[in-house]
């Protein structure tokens, strides 16, 4: 594992990009920030600005307003980074899988390593998600470990 | 002075969900504001319409994750006043414990994310601790934190055990003192005072003539609430008050959330300590062709459904309105005039919920132009007109 990557294991900084959801999952990712949960342990940390951020933690069903700004954020972000989608409007759009403006879901548009299905996804899956995602990057299956610059 | 506009959003570190606001600013004044909406346009009331009417009550749950006990219970009594039919006396009991959970939660949410706008972190922490012995307490009531999923026409879904409610009044009682402490602690706060009082005023006037709803209506000394005015479930048979301020500013409505916290808490004591007994769901054979409207009091105001039948399983049609959807235009009233510092907490005063709001979304097809209001007022009566000429009057 380069240096890079073993740097950003020891703190992943997490941007939250809520493509059209419930506000669900949203919360629930807020939630594993607080005092109960508390995923600052594990050194993860809220980042106000895409560009500071590691990991993408998308939820919701991308509507079509929604498609073309997800892939601009998805550039500003420095690489090599990881995305993990949030319930289950992102893995499948769930039960907008019939709405006229809800056309793919995300792994259609972004490179998704981790899926954390429910909905809402528990703080304790979220949490789960999170560690699995870590024990991918350093057994080298992650997708996006191979576009390092 | 040479005029700024300031972009927010439409991925912002101070939104939860995805808006663009556009701030037109003189220096540090804000002289204009435009609110672009539809990033969280979904569709659902389409989606209502192919489901069953028992199925759409769970679709609506999926409006908002905040609300989504509002949505459920202004659907369902829709439904029930198409059949015009009476929900057993305990499953209205069930219904007002769930909905005034819900309301705690809620409000201690956004006092949570009021102190982080503000710089009190402290406030957040405390705050969202504190919700979470709420939502253990929702978890015991129905099985889950957030998509209660207890509704149905008819009835609720599940019942409350007696062996839960010793249980659950004590976590209840457990948050009381707790409650009373951040209370103290955010309306006797100087600093807090200062920041807030006198900032993003609506008056009276204003709030009428906007429409406003909820505790954006009720801090400006409207008295308004579905739960009052128009009683359903056991509102009416327990003795609660509605808060009401005078001043309008955004200290009032903060004060106006913690104070509904303590009487929601009221409300669901008294409805776990006099839960009759009974029947929890009365059986719907079918539904008749006709109309029905539901409206309940969500922690941000008026909630209101429509629901039309034709005599099938389905509705033909299901409208939604979101309190939001009234709120949002009071920005034109609180936010010109203040400083750019303000905005975020003013911006956040009326508890904004995109996601309940979003019902439509028109453009042509290149995606570019986006209808305003006036466009689709024209192009209404446009319609109108057509039709009153292909009619022949």
């Amino acid at each position: 594992m380069s240096l890079k990557l073993t740097a950003l294991l020891k703190s992943p900084w997490v941007f939250h990009l809520s493509t059209g959801s419930c506000n669900n999952c949203d919360i629930e990712i807020i939630d594993c920030l607080t005092p109960r949960f508390d995923i600052e342990r594990f050194g993860m940390l809220l980042a106000g600005s895409i560009k500071h951020a590691d990991v993408l933690l998308v939820t919701g069903s991308a509507n079509r307003k929604c498609i073309p700004r997800i892939k601009r954020v998805y550039e500003q972000m420095p690489k090599p980074c990881f995305v993990v989608a949030i319930g289950e409007c992102a893995l499948s759009r769930g039960m907008f899988i019939h709405s006229y403006n809800c056309p793919v879901p995300i792994d259609h548009i972004l490179p998704v390593d981790a899926y954390i299905p429910g909905c809402p996804p528990k703080p304790e899956a979220i949490i789960a998600g999170a560690v699995k995602l870590i024990e991918k990057v350093k057994n080298g299956t992650a997708k996006k470990a191979k576009n390092e610059k | 002075m040479a005029k700024t506009i300031v972009p927010i959003g439409p991925y912002h570190p101070l939104q939860e969900e995805p808006e663009f606001f556009k701030l037109t600013v003189e220096g540090e004044r804000v002289v204009a504001i435009d609110v672009h909406v539809g990033y969280n346009h979904r569709g659902i009331e389409k989606i209502s319409e192919m489901k069953t009417f028992d199925q759409s009550v769970y679709t609506v749950e999926r409006i908002c994750g905040i609300c989504s006990t509002s949505h459920p219970f202004a659907c369902v009594q829709a439904v029930e006043d198409i059949i015009l039919m009476e929900v057993p006396d305990r499953a209205k009991y069930i219904r007002t414990i769930i909905a005034e959970g819900e309301r705690i939660h809620s409000h201690l949410l956004w006092l949570g994310l009021a102190g982080h706008f503000l710089g009190y972190n402290t406030v957040f922490m405390w705050a969202w601790k504190l919700r979470e012995e709420i939502l253990d307490v929702m978890e015991i009531l129905s099985g889950n934190r957030n998509n209660y999923a207890m509704f149905t026409p008819g009835g609720v879904r599940r019942d409350i055990k007696a062996e839960d409610i010793p249980v659950v009044l004590k976590k209840v009682d457990s948050i009381l003192p707790t409650l009373d402490m951040l209370k103290k602690a955010v309306m006797d706060d100087p600093v807090l005072h200062a920041r807030t009082k006198g900032v993003g005023i609506l008056t009276r006037d204003e709030a009428i003539s906007f429409s406003a709803l909820g505790p954006t209506a009720r801090a400006s000394g409207v008295a308004k609430d579905v739960r009052k005015d128009a009683p359903y479930a056991a509102y009416d048979q327990v003795d609660w008050k509605m808060i009401v301020t005078q001043n309008g500013d955004v200290f009032d409505k903060l004060a106006i959330r913690v104070l509904e916290t303590f009487e929601s808490v009221k409300i669901m004591k008294y409805c776990l300590t006099h839960l009759p007994g009974g029947e929890i769901k009365e059986r719907i054979k079918n539904i008749p062709p006709g109309e029905g409207i539901g409206t309940h009091e969500a922690p941000r105001g008026e909630v209101f459904h429509y629901v039309r039948s034709d005599g099938t399983n389905r509705p033909v049609r299901h409208k939604i309105r979101a309190p939001t959807y009234m709120n949002l235009p009071t920005y034109k009233a609180t936010i010109i005039g203040e400083t750019i510092s303000d905005a975020t907490i003013i911006l956040a005063a009326i508890d904004p919920c995109y996601c309940c709001t979003e019902r439509l979304a028109v453009r042509d097809m290149k995606g570019k132009k986006l209808f305003n209001g006036e466009d689709l007022v024209r192009l209404s009566q446009e319609k109108t007109m057509q039709l009153k000429k292909k009619m022949g009057f």
